[in-house]
């Protein structure tokens, strides 16, 4: 304290000439209107900038939200789409109400943990069973390709069983030819960017650039596209033929997912299993 | 001694100030070249003023042009700035314990000293006081030239009054 009392005494013209400079400085800015009024601009200016640059922070920390109303969004409109698209035209209905016949509905839902690394992966997703989620409805990524099946249903948590699973299989055919297979990962390849279509029957011409599309089947609609086959007819020991594809999902980047509700599920369910096994 | 020293700075105050506000107020070239003679006051106090009465007087000399100049704070800014450079080159151009002339004028303290001394106050008070009144960068030529111009001005003025009042007899 006392040695700055004495840096301060020695210096006193310094610290005076501060004072004193100041006080003049605000006695001009404050009695002075054209004064005052290029430092009100300058510092409105030097404030509005700020405030810009503060406004394209915000928009950024406030992207995740926005994603979530733009997912939202997108299914809806995608459900809508597939009201105008689904609709049953064979049905002998007088009064058509698409609402009514309309199948499949999509919700968006945001991937909480994703894993791509281990043999049998596990997302997990932030829609449960308050939101209608239930044990086996499909999973599609935003723009293409499919994800998996849901598996295990909290109340606000759901997990996938993702294609890259080893129980995963999924019904898919060869959209030129309808040919039948089933899509499964993993078989000696683990890469996240490939799968195999086996038991596609022997006959069946399959090439390369083929598209392989959901057949419908199983709890995914008709005619989701899955990937394109890269390398055909890979011969296996049995009767049938397989080949390799390339999948449309990129697993590694999936942010969002639409989880696809069947109506009909449960009408399905309760109709197959009147007829029994082995009958 | 003492009241002498105040006695004859108080008139030098007034008469200055009187012949600044009245007079070279209403002179100018071209709006180019304004002599601002009132600072000869600030250069002229005696050696052994205490800063902080230094700046209080050139805070309220200051205050005092800007009155009717209806500028308030740009001379009274532009005259502190003056006494801190003052302050400054007197420290050290001088050796402190060696001053035995009563104030830094023309007749003490020589030309080459004096000159070099009213220089640099007139250019310091001058810069400040140009800018502050134009407070912007845009027109950094008009103001430099305003200001190099009425330095000038006021450096002749200050010469001739040094000059006039001239004591042969004191070196």
């Amino acid at each position: 304290m006392r040695n700055l009392w004495i840096f301060v005494s020695r210096y006193n013209a310094f610290f005076l000439f501060i004072i004193f400079f100041l006080i003049g400085i605000y006695l001009t800015v404050k009695n002075n209107s054209y004064q005052r009024s290029v430092t009100l601009n300058s510092s409105n200016e030097i404030v509005g900038t700020a405030y810009e640059r503060l406004n394209i922070f915000k928009r950024y920390l406030n992207l995740g939200m926005v994603n979530d109303s733009l997912a939202a969004e997108n299914a809806k409109l995608r459900t809508n789409l597939l009201a105008l698209t689904t609709v049953d035209t064979a049905k002998d209905v007088k009064i058509v109400d698409t609402i009514t016949n309309q199948q499949y509905t999509y919700l968006a839902a945001k991937v909480v943990k994703n894993s791509v690394t281990l043999r049998n992966n596990i997302m997990t997703i932030n829609k449960g069973s308050l939101d209608g989620i239930k044990n086996g409805m499909a999973v599609i990524a935003p723009q293409r390709g499919i994800v998996g099946l849901i598996r295990d249903v909290s109340e606000h948590l759901a997990t996938i069983q993702s294609l890259l699973h080893k129980d995963t299989r999924i019904s898919v055919t060869l959209k030129k030819n309808h040919a039948l297979g089933s899509l499964v990962w993993g078989e000696g390849n683990f890469d996240i960017k490939k799968a195999f279509i086996k038991e596609v029957p022997n006959h069946i011409k399959m090439y390369v650039g083929d598209s392989v599309v959901t057949s419908g089947y199983g709890s995914f609609p008709a005619g989701i596209f899955v990937g394109k086959v890269i390398k055909p007819n890979v011969a296996t020991n049995d009767n049938f033929l397989s080949g390799e594809l390339n999948l449309a999902t990129d697993f590694s980047t999936l942010q969002y997912v639409y989880v696809i509700k069947d109506k009909r599920a449960e009408e399905q369910k309760a109709l197959e299993s009147l007829v029994k096994p082995n009958e | 001694m003492n009241s002498r020293i105040i006695i004859v700075n108080l008139i030098r105050w007034f008469i200055l100030l009187f012949v600044q506000i009245f007079l070279l107020k209403n002179m100018g070239f071209y709006d180019l070249s304004t002599p601002f003679i009132y600072i000869l006051f600030l250069l002229l106090l005696p050696f052994g003023i205490p800063n902080i009465l230094l700046y209080l007087l050139a805070f309220g000399t200051g205050l005092t042009l800007d009155a009717f100049y209806d500028t308030m704070g740009v001379h009274a800014t532009a005259c502190v700035v003056l006494a801190f450079v003052r302050i400054s080159f007197i420290s050290i151009s001088l050796n402190r314990d060696a001053i035995d002339d009563p104030e830094p004028s023309l007749s003490y303290m020589g030309f080459q000293w004096f000159s070099l001394y009213a220089f640099l106050c007139v250019i310091a008070h001058h810069l400040v006081l140009f800018f502050l009144e134009t407070f912007r960068l845009t027109e950094i030529g008009y103001t430099l030239m305003r200001c190099g111009l009425s330095c000038i001005f006021t450096l002749l003025i200050i010469f001739l009054v040094e000059f006039i009042f001239y004591k042969r007899t004191s070196r």
